[in-house]
């Protein structure tokens, strides 16, 4: 540790004139003497002597010019999904997103304004969510939706929490088929609560009368179509509820968790309009029943008017929420990821009523024109005989991971190596952003991978 | 501004929507059709709008306009650190070396990011001097819930299980309470004493073997810096317990002082405060959680590890597990770390030294004028007291709503809890000194009004889209989306 500097002006600790802080030396002297002191380390005075002023190895300072240098050298490293044909999904999906969405999300007036508390200066959020939470209960024919919570994994984990509030229950039962990573973070939130976590089988799940719920994916994992009125069915029938994590994508054309009475859905947004982005940010879809709003997690926008009668948005039902409830709140969630909810608020509008059904049918019969060219091939099958979407596994001739390491060699990137699970499985996914040439290379290439 | 027609937003996307309207064109199925499963699993009705792109860019642009924002607004949100959000930053998240990589892709077609997720854990390691990092959770009370989970863990390895008891400020931000109780713990709130200080006759009081820790934040909600703070870490490890840092404030603290060398065991820090990556209006943030050696076992998953040239996600030895879906709000970690990179060592500390010096000179113009409960050299910071102007007629709530009417963002209100009528002012390093004395001035020009036209104080804001909305009629009858049937 460096000696402590006492009696430095500001000006002379090196002083640097950041392109991003106004201030010049004339003026932080001014300011210095207004409060009749001359250097700026008498206001850190009450930090103990011996450790003020520690030495901090950071590298320099850089221009503009140079961060931009750097910074492109570290992305030329990376491969972007744009750059050849890419079959990769498992949880994060390659779609198409309207050059609206950037353009928009990156207005000012949206990307650096702060959580909408003062209502009056804040409309223009506080509507978003409001369009938002229409929008999430129309995708997902469920009665409400909140704000939008962190991401899929964290949005499910705290669906089951809420289960077990709503059933007084200690009991969660996930299906085998959901993501290995939401399984993860569902027994990172379950560990400290004295919350049970058993992994099912949902062709035929176990369920007792201390299970507070049963959580599905649908699609699943693997991309396959549950039955979810069955099992929906199965789980009223011990009073638990039915919790769906549901990719907004294959809303567009299948049937939704509503109808078949699934009690919470959550979900990830990042297909409605958000970049895959190495996994973050995105937003966590959430929806329920009308019944159990006050068990809800997180901020919800409601619409009500003005002193003058004008209508207007507020946050509201806030007594659920941490800075009002503290220890006793529904979830310590607070900021979530508004810019993303209104990313996926223009996505969902600008794609609309038709766009959806059209991007989801593209994904579907795109995915099921590759899996049909797979399955056709030598010493590839098809293992898992149920309706899919826009993902599936292939069984592979030899290690999904080494064919994978040809493929990329030819500019494919492969499906996931999900051969934990079944043996010599890739999860493929193809989307809307898979062209017919796209598909057809990588039959050809795996037609050469034995 | 008044907008015209259709540029009008007072109209929800359902109600415009007019059938036959798209906003997108898609490319014809190039694939020959294939069969569609059983009709049975397919939806009849998908109730979206349908509009056209140039209605959707004028609606979306009409709502962003009746917003305050740091790019049109001076917006000194106590607690928030709204400074400005460097252009920049967003355009490097959004290249597509950064935006379009799969984080399930293999990690040889991915160095570039996990050389940056690398780098920045080294950077905030040395920032706080608590050096092993996790960059996975997501927002700041994420963070306290990883931290928190650490600390049960480290208690409980040690075959510990009687630390049921967290303790925690009452001037604290309510997550943390939270925090506390979702991983588990019983909070105990610890009274503040008469200098805003945590008051060590309750520390001591609580300080057994049945306490697991403190969660403090530095410097405090009031804005100010403990200056008991190392007596409290020993308090607590003498006890047995670990001390957490909730690191919402650390504007103030960059480069002045390290959380590590003062005794705090973990730490998170807030990415969209301190690290200029914009707030979104709510997200997404980032919260990195930093610790001692001693607890690096404990950190959330996955972390990045340097082997030889190469880098490579590694999960700790004894981690809590993982806490999001990949790796953490990647395109705010990049933001982060641009911004890091271009203030450098120089400008890290120039960021708290300018924070600092306006918050006290703001502080010293409004002395007399506004009540000041803690009157001490603030941090970042500064908490008033709305108390003389209530006396006359005028409470916190309403100069906040005034101050709108001067186009001035409102500084928080009625928070931290045990300062009555708070006002808590926080104009960052990044507001030129021409701004902060106009704020001062709105503020003693309200000040008067209090005095001469209580009236025009207590009914504003006056110039805003909405006058003061009835938030009681939203709770008692909540309206939460748009249906059919509620629109005549």
């Amino acid at each position: 540790m460096t000696a402590t500097r006492p009696n430095t002006p500001i000006a002379n600790e090196g002083h640097f004139q950041s392109h991003y802080i106004p201030s010049t030396v004339d003026e932080q002297s001014e300011m210095l003497s207004a409060l009749g002191i001359d250097n700026i380390d008498q206001l850190f005075a009450d930090i103990p002597v011996e450790f003020r002023n520690p030495h901090l190895d950071l590298p320099a300072p850089l221009s503009e010019l140079e961060i931009q240098q750097e910074l492109g050298r570290m992305a030329s490293k990376n491969r972007a999904m744009g750059s050849g044909p890419s079959f990769l999904g498992a949880g994060s999906y390659n779609h198409f997103i309207p050059s609206i969405i950037k353009s928009l999300i990156t207005r000012g007036e949206f990307i650096t304004a702060y959580t909408p508390y003062q209502a009056e200066a804040s409309q223009g959020t506080l509507q978003v969510i409001y369009e938002f939470q229409t929008l999430i209960c129309n995708l997902y024919g469920m009665e409400v939706a909140n704000a939008g919570m962190y991401d899929g994994a964290t949005s499910l984990a705290e669906a089951a929490l809420m289960a077990c509030r709503v059933t007084k229950r200690e009991k969660v039962a996930l299906a085998d088929s959901i993501s290995p990573a939401y399984i993860d973070v569902i027994r990172t939130y379950c560990q400290s609560q004295d919350i049970a976590v058993e992994i099912v089988d949902p062709s035929n799940p176990a369920l007792g009368e201390e299970t507070a719920c049963l959580v599905l994916q649908y699609p699943n994992y693997f991309g396959y179509i549950e039955d979810l009125e069955a099992l929906v069915d199965a789980t009223h029938v011990q009073g638990a509820l039915a919790v769906v994590s549901c990719d907004p994508t294959a809303m567009g054309m299948l049937q939704t968790p509503g109808h078949y009475g699934a009690d919470i859905v959550t979900g990830d947004g990042q297909p409605l309009g958000i970049p895959v982005s190495y996994g973050g940010p995105y937003v966590g879809l959430f929806a329920t029943k009308q019944e159990y709003i006050r068990q809800m997690p997180s901020r919800l926008s409601g619409r009500t008017i003005d002193k003058n009668g004008k209508t207007g948005y507020v946050l509201t039902l806030q007594t659920r929420e941490q800075h009002i409830r503290r220890e006793r709140a529904t979830s310590n969630i607070c900021t979530n990821e508004a810019l993303y909810a209104l990313a996926s608020t223009i996505y969902m509008a600008a794609m609309g009523k038709q766009g959806m059904k059209q991007v989801a049918e593209l994904c579907y019969h795109k995915s099921h024109y590759a899996a049909a060219q797979i399955a056709s091939l030598p010493g590839y099958s098809l293992p898992i005989d149920k309706p899919f979407f826009q993902e599936f596994v292939v069984q592979c001739p030899s290690s999904p991971t080494d064919i994978n390491k040809k493929l990329i060699d030819l500019n494919i990137l492969g499906g996931l190596d999900v051969s934990e699970k079944i043996p010599d499985g890739m999860l493929l996914c193809v989307t809307e952003m898979n062209s017919k040439d796209d598909i057809d290379a990588l039959v050809a290439a795996l037609s050469e991978l034995k | 501004m008044q907008q015209g027609g259709n540029r009008q937003t007072e109209k929800l996307m359902l109600e415009r929507s007019v059938p036959g309207r798209v906003g997108v064109v898609l490319p014809d199925l190039d694939v020959p059709a294939q069969p569609l499963p059983d009709n049975a699993l397919l939806r009849d009705d998908l109730a979206l709008p349908e509009l056209s792109e140039p209605e959707l860019v004028q609606y979306f642009t009409g709502l962003s306009l009746k917003n305050f924002s740091i790019d049109t607004h001076f917006y000194p949100l106590g607690s928030c650190t709204m400074k400005y959000n460097p252009k920049i930053n967003d355009e490097v998240a959004f290249s597509p070396g950064f935006a379009s990589i799969h984080p399930m892709q293999p990690a040889e077609h991915s160095q570039g990011a996990l050389e940056l997720l690398h780098k920045l854990q080294g950077f905030l390691g040395e920032i706080t001097g608590l050096p092993a990092v996790s960059l996975a959770t997501l927002a700041g009370a994420h963070g306290e819930l990883g931290g928190m989970l650490m600390i049960r863990a480290h208690h409980l390895a040690n075959g510990d299980t009687t630390r049921t008891k967290v303790a925690i400020p009452d001037s604290a931000h309510g997550t943390n309470p939270a925090s506390a109780a979702m991983a588990g713990f019983d909070v105990v709130e610890l009274a503040s004493d008469e200098q805003g200080n945590v008051d060590l006759n309750a520390l001591r009081a609580v300080s057994g073997p049945d306490l697991a820790g403190v969660m403090i934040t530095l410097p405090s909600t009031l804005g100010l810096f403990d200056t008991h703070i190392v007596e409290v870490c020993n308090i607590v490890h003498e006890a047995g317990g670990l001390v957490y840092g909730d690191g919402a404030n650390m504007n103030a603290l960059l480069g002045r002082v390290k959380l590590g060398d003062l005794g705090f065991d973990v730490a998170h820090l807030n990415l969209h405060k301190t690290f200029s990556t914009p707030h979104g209006g709510g997200g997404p943030g980032a919260g990195p959680v930093c610790c001692t050696n001693q607890l690096a076992p404990y950190l959330a998953a996955p972390i990045v590890s340097q082997n030889g040239d190469s880098y490579e996600f590694s999960t700790p030895a004894k981690s809590i597990g993982k806490l999001s879906g990949f790796h953490g709000n990647f395109g705010v970690l990049v933001r982060a770390y641009t911004y890091i990179r271009t203030l450098g060592d120089a400008g890290i500390k120039s960021i708290s030294g300018n924070a600092v010096l306006s918050a006290n000179y703001m502080m010293n113009a409004l002395r007399g004028v506004y009540h000041l409960p803690f009157d001490r050299t603030c941090m970042h910071e500064a908490v008033f007291s709305a108390d003389f102007q209530k006396e006359r007629g005028s409470s916190g709530l309403e100069i906040a709503k005034r101050l709108l009417d001067y186009g001035f963002h409102a500084p928080t209100m009625y928070f931290p809890l045990i300062v009555h009528e708070a006002l808590m002012i926080e104009p960052t390093e990044s507001e030129t000194k021409e701004t902060i004395d106009a704020f001062i001035q709105a503020l003693i020009d309200i000040d008067q009004e209090v005095t001469d036209d209580k009236d025009l104080v207590n009914n504003a804001p006056h110039t805003t889209p909405v006058a003061r909305l009835d938030e009681a009629k939203a709770a008692r009858q909540p309206d939460l989306r748009w249906q059919p049937e509620a629109a005549d």
